[in-house]
């Protein structure tokens, strides 16, 4: 018999191929908190074919914004995303770092003018894609420390 | 046209702009006068205080016909009401024709030229970039040297924290100078630059033996070093001490070797060094109106 260590979901979104250890990360940036009003399941540490350990986090009746979906490509450019309708992959694709990166970051230099009371949204420029480096298009700051400053 | 940040400019321009400014001089020194920025005015917004840049900016203003307006602080104006950067920007937009800003935090300037319709010219943001410095201590090396690139330059002081270093350093390194960088261990330059400057193909020295370096040197940029930057103030004098550019400093030096000093000075040079032909932080300060009145006509539209 099949062993299902977490059930099919009828609707929702299957963030497959995470990278190992970041899958809390990702709950927090797409803003899964303690009021969370559908089923969201983790698995952490899951074999993997392409990576050897992948995480994966299931959420039901919830689909991903194209914010959402930057955000989790900046800490784990490789997660795949899984759209399920009725029990069915209705699509499925690989997160894409944007070459901009507007309204999802904040600057990581407090000295920065974008973390000021300004009206203004933090601008990043991608450098590299691996590691992912970015740099603020105001103070010229490069940052490889993503999750700590996704907003 | 912005003037931000230097990394914004290339070689080429860096060049055309110098051009211009050589042929300033005349009215830089009062010995032409010039109605080029007839009628133009200057929004000269200053959240910090600046005594060079400042009048030197109003100086070039003023030698080219035009006018400026604006604060030398904050304070009494309605930024001290809790304004922000980008409504006075906005406000002083409409009533000017290009904007000098100085301004405490970083990337100031890069905000003000998204709100501003006019062009905006960046004085200094907090601890990041200060071009028209720069372009100030490259024309002051060319009128010098008769040429930047091929030059050793000496640059030495504090060179973690100095604004005027990393970008001085990355556009020397443009003009394909060679470099060393002296300064006590606490306060070298930052790895992340050094990279960013190895990656020009330039391969830089880093030191803390100031007397071995500047005997090879062609120009000798010195910088202060705060003396906050010490929890230790014995610590500071020791430092202090260590890198004074005196008259016997100079003994082992190249004869025609540069001093400069982006100014305000405390005790890094000796005043006897002012005598000496070596010395080129006076003439390099007053450089500040020739390459400001270059800039402000170029980005006035009043030469191409």
């Amino acid at each position: 018999m099949k062993e299902f260590k977490v059930t099919p979901i009828r609707n929702g979104t299957v963030i497959d191929h995470i990278q190992v250890g970041t899958a809390l990360k990702v709950l927090r940036i797409i803003g899964v908190k303690e009021d969370v009003n559908s089923t969201v399941s983790v698995l952490m540490h899951v074999p993997s074919k392409k990576a050897g350990w992948k995480d994966i986090v299931k959420i039901e009746d919830r689909e991903l914004d194209p914010k959402e979906l930057d955000k989790i490509a900046l800490i784990s450019p490789d997660a795949t995303i899984n759209i399920i309708r009725d029990f069915n992959v209705a699509e499925k694709f690989v997160v894409e770092v944007p070459q901009k990166i507007v309204g999802i970051m904040k600057c990581a230099n407090p000295g920065c003018i974008t973390n000021k009371n300004e009206p203004v949204e933090p601008e990043f420029v991608v450098e590299s894609k691996k590691p992912i480096t970015l740099r603020c298009i105001y103070c010229d700051r490069v940052t490889t420390d993503i999750s700590e400053n996704v907003v | 046209m912005d003037i931000v940040s230097i990394r914004d400019f290339s070689r080429a321009q860096i060049e055309h702009v110098l051009d211009v400014a050589e042929r300033m001089l005349p009215v830089a020194k009062g010995d032409e006068k010039s109605k080029l920025l007839d009628g133009k005015v200057l929004g000269s917004l200053f959240y910090e205080p600046s005594t060079r840049t400042r009048l030197s900016f109003e100086a070039a203003m003023a030698r080219l016909g035009g006018k400026s307006l604006g604060f030398d602080e904050p304070k009494g104006s309605s930024v001290a009401k809790g304004e922000t950067l980008a409504d006075t920007i906005r406000m002083v937009d409409a009533y000017c024709d290009a904007i000098v800003l100085r301004h405490p935090q970083e990337g100031a300037a890069r905000l003000a030229g998204h709100f501003a319709t006019k062009p905006v010219l960046n004085a200094g943001d907090g601890a990041g970039q200060h071009p028209t410095q720069t372009m100030l201590d490259l024309f002051t090396i060319r009128e010098s040297k008769g040429k930047i690139d091929g030059n050793h330059v000496v640059i030495v002081g504090d060179l973690k924290y100095g604004r005027t270093v990393h970008s001085l350093s990355e556009a020397l390194a443009m003009f394909g100078a060679q470099l060393t960088f002296v300064a006590p261990p606490t306060l070298q330059m930052p790895k992340e630059h050094l990279k960013h400057i190895q990656s020009m193909g330039i391969k830089p020295k880093s030191g803390t033996d100031l007397a071995e370096a500047v005997k090879d040197a062609d120009v000798l940029y010195v910088t202060r070093i705060q003396k906050e930057r010490f929890p230790d103030p014995a610590e500071y004098q020791k430092v202090a001490g260590a890198f004074r550019i005196d008259p016997a400093l100079l003994k082992d030096a190249k004869k025609d070797m540069i001093v400069m000093h982006p100014l305000p000075r405390v005790n890094e040079i000796s005043p006897e060094v002012d005598k000496t032909p070596n010395a080129k932080y006076f003439e390099q300060a007053f450089n500040g109106v020739p390459v400001r009145m270059a800039l402000l006509a170029m980005v006035l539209g009043a030469v191409e």
